[in-house]
């Protein structure tokens, strides 16, 4: 599993540094952000790419488990 | 690019993206002592684009300010999107600019070409308005901020509000949507310089032609879709009008990239928070796939105008306005108060 830690970062960086990720082409990922814009907009990748999403949020942080 | 300043690089959020949510607004407003006055024709009590006073029986004054942080990277063309933005707001009332004041922050640093650059912009687009820049204020930050206070004269009885829609009224919308969704995109390079162009061209017209064959026709409301986009103005046109606005999802003119751009992720925090405002107003009817939902909640940089008027005149109002602003489009009509202020259809 591949984790991308993208908090600190506001939109579209999260969703850049996903994409740039995501050409290794691996199976799993695991995305840490912390603002639902960057929630909403790397589930929006991911889901655009094939991929499933698992949400958890903790004290406004959000962690994504994207997997096929 | 020449410009060793890349501006876009010192903004956190691009143009009318920057705008504070309404809701929040809303909150910042309220429980404020305020004189009333007879000749204020429109306050903020209906969120409108600008606030508008009687002079006299056949004047009343229009005044408004707007400015945000670098769009684009092009300083010349910065200031030109910035003062277009502000000018709009007086179109939207029906009226023409007369005054402007500069608006402005810069870093210390900046260079005064890139400084003269954004003031020649502005000054392009208020002579092309018709209006005269007089002074203005400028500070420095760190963040680059340009734009107007603009004064303009409306006829008090050809004033145009937000909240004056009609049920048997269409809606026009005259410039497509997906600017912030778009320029999001663009800061990953994944937005070709032709679409950019096209983009820039487009925040950078004035509503002045729009408005001035709109003139011409019975219109009962009028705003521009700019931050809100087009369904927090479309809201606010609703409920100022206690009425129902329905928006026909196939209807609405949009940068066809930006449907795929949006379904990829690259959209500006502000459409979110366009959405958690206006979201329990709006009942979307049918399938309307989830990227065109977002480009309806996407923040517009100095977008177009947004216009009711009656059915019986808007094939020969949509003809003209597509001479001077071609994406033109009826994008919806309006109806008697229903469940719902917005019907997404």
């Amino acid at each position: 599993m591949q984790i991308i830690d993208a908090r600190g970062l506001s939109c579209p960086e999260p969703v850049i540094l996903t994409r740039q990720a995501m050409t290794s082409g691996a199976d799993s990922y695991q995305v840490m952000v912390d603002n639902n814009t960057s929630k909403e907009n790397v589930t929006r990748y991911a889901h655009h790419q094939g991929y499933k999403v698992q949400i958890s949020e903790q004290d406004g942080e959000y962690t994504l488990l994207i997997s096929k | 690019m020449e410009n060793q300043v890349k501006l876009t690089k010192l903004a956190s959020c691009a143009g009318c993206g920057a705008k504070v949510g309404a809701g929040t607004l809303c909150r910042l407003l309220e429980g404020f002592d305020t004189h009333s006055d007879p000749k204020l024709l429109v306050g903020y009590d209906k969120s409108d684009d600008a606030s508008v006073y009687a002079v006299s029986e056949e004047l009343a004054i229009v005044q408004t300010t707007d400015f945000f942080p670098p769009i684009v990277d092009d300083p010349f063309l910065y200031g030109q999107i910035a003062a277009t933005n502000a000018l709009s707001d007086v179109y939207a009332m029906g009226g023409e600019p007369k005054l402007a004041l500069n608006i402005m922050c810069i870093p210390e640093k900046m260079e005064q070409h890139t400084v003269q650059e954004i003031l020649r912009g502005g000054y392009a687009k208020a002579y092309e308005a018709g209006a005269i820049i007089t002074g203005g204020h400028t500070i420095h930050g760190a963040e680059p901020i340009y734009g107007l206070a603009v004064t303009g004269f409306v006829h008090p009885d050809k004033l145009w509000r937000n909240c004056g829609a009609r049920p048997g009224d269409v809606l026009i919308l005259t410039k497509p949507l997906g600017v912030g969704i778009l320029t999001t995109a663009a800061k990953a390079a994944l937005v070709e310089q032709s679409l950019l162009d096209k983009l820039y061209t487009q925040m950078s017209t004035l509503n002045k032609y729009a408005r001035d064959v709109l003139t011409k026709y019975s219109v009962h409301a009028c705003t521009d879709v700019t931050g809100f986009a087009l369904l927090g103005h479309s809201l606010e046109m609703a409920q100022g009008s206690a009425v129902t606005i329905h928006l026909r999802a196939e209807a609405i003119p949009y940068h066809e990239e930006a449907y795929e751009m949006a379904s990829m992720g690259f959209i500006p925090a502000g459409a979110y928070r366009n959405r958690e405002f206006a979201e329990a107003h709006v009942k979307v009817l049918g399938n309307i796939p989830l990227p065109l939902q977002d480009i309806c909640y996407d923040p517009q940089t100095s977008g177009g105008l947004l216009c009711a008027l009656p059915e019986a005149e808007a094939k020969a109002c949509l003809d003209e306005l597509q001479i001077v602003a071609p994406a033109s489009a009826i994008v919806g009509y309006v109806s008697e108060q229903l469940d719902a202020a917005l019907y997404l259809e």
